[in-house]
Parts: C-alpha cells; sequence; structure tokens
C-alpha cells in the first residue's frame, strides 16, 4: 500500500508540475488541480497509513488512525476548490480581455 | 486584561468587509465612510495592543478555549504587535488615497477587500500555529487577487492570472512543507514544535531539515527573495497604484514569517543548524543585486519602484539571515522603513500616472504634469529614502546594518555599490519624468491636466503626505524606535518566553481540570456523562506519535 501510495502521490505531482510549465491557461488549471490532488493525498499520508482503524481514542482501544491530518485535507480541500474557481474565473476574463489564452505576458506594447 | 483584544485585529475587519458587501453596496460615500472608521479602529487597537506588548511578555489567545497544542493560538508578541501597527498605519492611508485618487469607484468592491485582506494580514501576524498561518496567507491572497485586478483592463488581467498561478504553486508548496514537518513532529503548533525540533536526535534531522527547507522556499516566494522574484515586477506594475502601495507589506509577510519561523521552530542554534542562514545569506546578497540594478534598467518608473522593493527585500533579508540579536534588530528597523518608503514611491508613480496622460510612466519625454513641482519633490523625498542617502531613515536602516554585520567585507561592498546603482537608477527616472519635461514644446492652449477623475486629489496628496511624513517621524525618533526594535529583537532570541506562554498556560490549566474532575469524582453519574462526552469529542486523544 505504500508502494502504491507513494507513487501516485510521484505521478500526480509529476503531471502537475508538466502541465503548470505549459503556457496556455486550461493546462495550467488542470495542472494545479492535479497538485492540488497529489498534496492532499500527501497530507492523508502524513498522519502514517492505516487500514479500518477509529479517528478516536476510547477506552479499549489500542490502535487508530491520526485525525489531525484529515482535518488539514479537508481545510486544504476547501482552500483548493475555491482558489480554482478564482483562478479559473480570472482565466476567463482574461481571455475574453486578450483574446487569447496565453499565460506569458506580451512584452512592452501593452507595458501599462 | 489585553487578553480578549488579541482577536480584534482578525474580527473587526471580517464583521465589517460583509457588511460592506452586503449592505452598503450601492452607496459609495457610506463604504468610504466605514471603512476610514474601520481602519482608525484597526490602527487605535494596534497601538494599544503594541503598548500591551511592550509591557507584557507574550500574550496568548486561545480560540475556543481549546489548549494548545490540540487548539489553535494567537499569539501577541512584540513582533506581531509592530506588523499590526504598521499593517494598519498602511491600511488607513491607503483607503484615504483611495477615496483622494478616485480609485476606489473604478470597480467593485475596492473597501470590502481592502478589510479582507486587512484581517488576512492581522490574522498572518498573529497566529501561533504553522497550518492556521497557512489558512490566512490564503485569506489575504485571496483578498489581493481581487484588489490586484479591481477596475480591470487587459494587462492588469493577465498579469493577474500569473500572479494567481503563482501564489497557488507557492500554496500547494505550502502545504507539502507542513505535511512534511507534521509527519516528523506531529505537531503544527509553533510552540510545540519548538519544543519537539529541540528534543530531535541530531542524527534523525534529515526529514525535518527537508521540510524546514520547502518552507523556506514557500516564505521566498511571497518576500519575492531571488531566484523566485520574477512574479513581484510584472504585478506590482500592473496592479492599481494603492493596491501597489498595500503590496508593499505583503513581500514583509514573506520575512515576516521568515523570522518568526526560523528564531522560534528552527533557531540556529538548534538540530536544524546554520541551514536558514546557509540559504538565505546567499539568496539576499543576489536579490539586492538584482533589485537595484533592476532600478537601473526599468522602462518606466513603475518597474524602477518595484525593482528597489526587491533590492530593498534584499537589504533587509541581508540583516535577518545574520541570525544575530544585534543584526535582527537594525533589519526590523529598516523593515519599517522599507515598508513605508515603498508604498509612498507607489503612491506618488500613481499620482504622476494619473496625470501624464497616454505617456503614462514610462522614462520619455513628456509635457509638465499637473502639480508638478509637488510631486517631483515628493519623489525626490521617496528617493532618497529608498536609495539610503541622509538624511532619511533608509540611510540610518542601512547603517545600522552595516554596523551589525562588521568584518563581513563582500556584503558591506554590496550595500555600498548596490546604494550607488540605485541613487543613479532613481537619479536618471526622476530627472527622465520630471526635469526633461521643461524642455518638451507644449502646444497652444494646451496646458497640463489635472488627474483623471480624481474625486479629491488634496486628499491623495495629503495620504501620500502622511506616509513620508511617517518617514520624517521614523528619522527625527530613530532613537526610540531602534531601542524599541532592540527589545523585539531580544525577544526574538529568547524564545523560551514564547513557549512558555503559550504552553505553560496549557499545562497549569490541565491540572486545575484534573483538580475540577478529582473534586467530582463521588458522582458516579457525572463521572460517566463526562467520559463519554471526552470520548465523544476526542478531547483527550493522545497524540499520535
Amino acid at each position: 500500500m505504500e508502494v502504491l501510495v507513494a507513487s501516485a502521490i510521484g505521478v500526480l505531482t509529476a503531471a502537475g508540475i508538466y502541465m503548470i510549465l505549459r503556457l496556455r491557461t486550461f493546462p495550467v488549471v488542470v495542472g494545479m488541480s492535479l497538485l492540488s490532488y497529489a498534496v492532499n493525498v500527501f497530507l492523508f499520508a502524513t498522519g502514517r497509513l492505516v487500514v479500518n482503524q477509529p479517528p478516536i481514542l476510547r477506552d479499549g482501544v489500542t490502535s487508530y488512525t491520526d485525525p489531525i491530518p484529515q482535518a488539514l485535507v479537508l481545510t486544504a480541500i476547501v482552500i483548493s476548490f475555491g482558489m480554482t474557481a478564482v483562478v479559473v474565473m480570472l482565466a476567463l476574463g482574461a481571455f475574453i480581455e486578450a483574446s487569447n489564452d496565453r499565460i506569458d505576458l506580451e512584452t512592452e506594447e501593452d507595458g501599462r | 486584561m489585553m487578553e480578549h483584544w488579541i482577536i480584534a485585529p482578525v474580527v473587526l475587519p471580517a464583521m465589517l468587509a460583509p457588511l460592506i458587501v452586503l449592505w452598503m453596496r450601492y452607496d459609495l460615500v457610506t463604504q468610504r465612510v466605514a471603512s476610514i472608521i474601520g481602519m482608525s479602529a484597526l490602527l487605535i487597537l494596534a497601538i494599544a495592543l503594541a503598548v500591551s506588548a511592550t509591557m507584557h511578555p507574550p500574550e496568548v489567545y486561545r480560540l475556543g478555549d481549546w489548549d494548545p497544542p490540540y487548539g489553535i493560538v494567537l499569539v501577541l508578541d512584540r513582533l506581531s504587535a509592530m506588523m499590526l501597527v504598521l499593517n494598519a498605519l498602511l491600511g488607513l492611508v491607503i483607503v484615504l488615497y483611495g477615496i483622494g485618487s478616485g480609485w476606489d469607484r473604478r470597480g467593485w468592491h475596492f473597501h470590502s477587500l481592502m478589510q479582507f485582506q486587512m484581517m488576512g494580514l492581522n490574522g498572518a501576524f498573529l497566529t501561533g500555529d504553522a497550518f492556521n498561518l497557512f489558512v490566512f496567507f490564503e485569506v489575504l491572497l485571496i483578498a489581493s487577487y481581487g484588489l490586484m485586478i479591481h477596475s480591470g483592463g487587459r494587462a492588469r488581467l493577465k498579469s493577474g492570472v500569473q500572479y494567481v498561478v503563482y501564489n497557488l504553486a507557492g500554496s500547494t508548496l505550502f502545504l507539502f512543507a507542513l505535511g512534511t514537518i507534521y509527519s516528523v513532529t506531529g505537531t503544527l503548533n509553533m510552540a510545540d514544535l519548538a519544543v519537539k525540533v529541540a528534543q530531535m536526535p541530531p542524527d534523525q534531522t534529515a526529514l525535518i531539515k527537508v521540510g524546514a527547507a520547502l518552507l523556506m522556499l514557500v516564505f521566498a516566494v511571497k518576500a519575492a527573495l531571488v531566484p523566485f522574484q520574477f512574479w513581484l515586477p510584472a504585478t506590482y506594475t500592473n496592479a492599481p497604484g494603492p493596491v501597489a502601495a498595500l503590496f508593499a507589506i505583503m513581500t514583509k509577510v514573506g520575512v515576516y514569517a521568515i523570522v518568526r519561523v526560523y528564531t522560534l521552530v528552527f533557531p540556529i542554534t538548534g538540530t536544524t543548524g546554520t541551514l536558514a542562514h546557509d540559504i538565505l545569506l546567499p539568496a539576499a546578497g543576489v536579490t539586492l543585486v538584482i533589485g537595484m540594478v533592476g532600478i537601473l534598467g526599468a522602462r518606466d518608473m513603475g518597474r524602477a519602484v518595484a525593482y528597489s522593493v526587491i533590492g530593498s527585500v534584499g537589504t533587509m533579508m541581508l540583516a535577518f539571515a545574520q541570525f544575530t540579536q544585534g543584526a535582527t534588530s537594525a533589519g526590523l528597523y529598516y523593515m519599517i522603513h522599507s515598508t513605508l518608503v515603498a508604498a509612498v514611491l507607489f503612491l506618488i508613480a500613481d499620482l504622476v500616472r494619473e496625470r501624464r496622460g497616454r505617456w503614462g510612466l514610462s522614462l520619455t519625454d513628456a509635457p509638465k504634469i499637473a502639480n508638478h513641482g509637488l510631486i517631483a519633490a515628493m519623489f525626490f523625498m521617496g528617493a532618497i529614502a529608498m536609495a539610503g542617502m541622509p538624511p532619511l531613515s533608509g540611510f540610518l536602516g542601512k547603517l545600522m546594518i552595516l554596523d551589525a554585520t562588521r568584518g563581513q567585507w563582500w556584503l558591506w561592498g554590496a550595500v555600498l555599490i548596490t546604494s550607488l546603482v540605485a541613487i543613479i537608477g532613481f537619479a536618471r527616472a526622476g530627472s527622465q519624468v520630471f526635469w526633461r519635461a521643461y524642455a518638451v514644446e507644449v502646444e497652444e492652449g494646451e496646458g497640463p491636466e489635472p488627474a483623471k477623475d480624481a474625486s479629491a486629489p488634496a486628499l491623495a496628496f495629503t495620504a501620500t503626505g502622511l506616509l513620508l511624513a511617517g518617514l520624517v517621524g521614523l528619522t527625527v525618533l530613530a532613537g526610540p524606535v531602534s531601542n524599541w526594535v532592540q527589545g523585539t529583537a531580544a525577544q526574538l532570541f529568547t524564545p523560551r518566553q514564547y513557549i512558555d506562554a503559550v504552553l505553560a498556560g496549557a499545562e497549569a490549566r490541565a491540572q486545575e481540570a484534573a483538580r475540577i474532575g478529582a473534586q467530582e469524582h463521588g458522582h458516579m453519574n457525572v463521572i460517566e456523562d463526562m467520559r463519554d462526552e471526552g470520548a465523544a469529542t476526542g478531547h483527550d486523544a493522545p497524540a499520535a506519535h
């Protein structure tokens, strides 16, 4: 399981970084999403990987999963979801204004 | 006494911003009044908190009364109080300028976004929890995205997209760093982290060093340190004038976070050793050179100012990277100066752009502008302060940094030579914009045009003048201010105070709770209830590691 999770994080991160380095907004947005999936799984794994264990310590429970990373992941998911929405709207606005979806700035003539 | 007021700098703008959006949406006058009142209240609060922080050791506010390390805490110490005052002062001036120059009516929600921005910044300065720092970073970033593209336009939206994408990548990196640190230590409370990191055996620090270095990269992105400075010039040049001035404190958030985390959690004497020093010092040197040379190479005044911000970040990081008490207090003084002077230069650049018509800020020949002499004099003051010429505070700040880094000849050389380059760069920009204008022939009947749709130009000038007055004040009161920042640096270099304030209180309270629990031991049903509650909330679960 460790190998599976680790390679999933690795592949997602690599794909995300590759997509971010493209110069069009759509691949960049997809890349951001992939990266945020990668980081969510990574955060989940920081509490150690355990299967079928309760996240709460009760009397008589000897083995449990760490609840804090789950709370962190929840926060991170909400934030990255909101941020993706913002960047999509912004990219759309820029596309409508500039009638192209390139992410790099043309130099000088529109310098202002 | 001040305990509950500690959260007020976060709650006040958080309440005011939705009120402005929902209730005063169509009434700009009410928005303006509410915004000014809000900012003034923040400034008064921040000063009161600073007085309290000066007289007391670090004070802690437990959100929801949950004990650290499980609950989130806000911590008020001298450094965070200083940042609060600086932030509130800047916020007030920028709202005044935004109203005076008419920027606030060129798009929607300027005032509410300003309030959200203040909430995020104040929260980031106050929080004592690393994950909460991430959350407040996101709050201040999302407000800054809105402000950045305020009033729209093609270039602004395009550079806005770049800014957002760059910062989103930075946020992802922040999460990776926090995850790495949590996986090693099992906590994200900064005081608790400091204790846990200090206890780590020296031969098992590889992973925590990775976490510390990743965190450094994140803060370097925010502070625009080389090699992460590329986003800054385009963003700051294309942002609306007052927003660019506000962003003067955004880079300082990164600097603040570096100072906080690498004096408290990963001190130079601790298990991670000189890691931070080794990364920061060369990065700061290169940042300084690139920034100051950029002033010389810039083809418009806005870019020249943006590069000078990068250069000043480099200067102060040279001081902070020493991680000695003396250099840190010099850096803190320079940080106050640099925030004010960067803001004032962006405001002046905006004053020029508003009046120069189709020439904008480009360094080409253009006729004289309205209020030519006054703006030129203001730019002259701002430029000599930024370049570090006497008599203003930039000179004193650089002098303190040089004094604190005696014996490092390359650092002296870098600071002094780049100062010369900055002087030449600003002299070139200023003489092109203000002096060459006298030589330009003006056609008959075409006088200088007043600023386009400014509602109250006098207010815009007053706001800019306030910041300049702040610089003069910082120079005149250099003695008391530098004494105060020395106290702040001393507090930073005795992290025990901070840790005790956060954790010792929690221990005492845990014992108190245990004592109350023991008194009620006789009532069987009570203790049954308590046990059920405790299990249901997971409150008494120990950390998993």
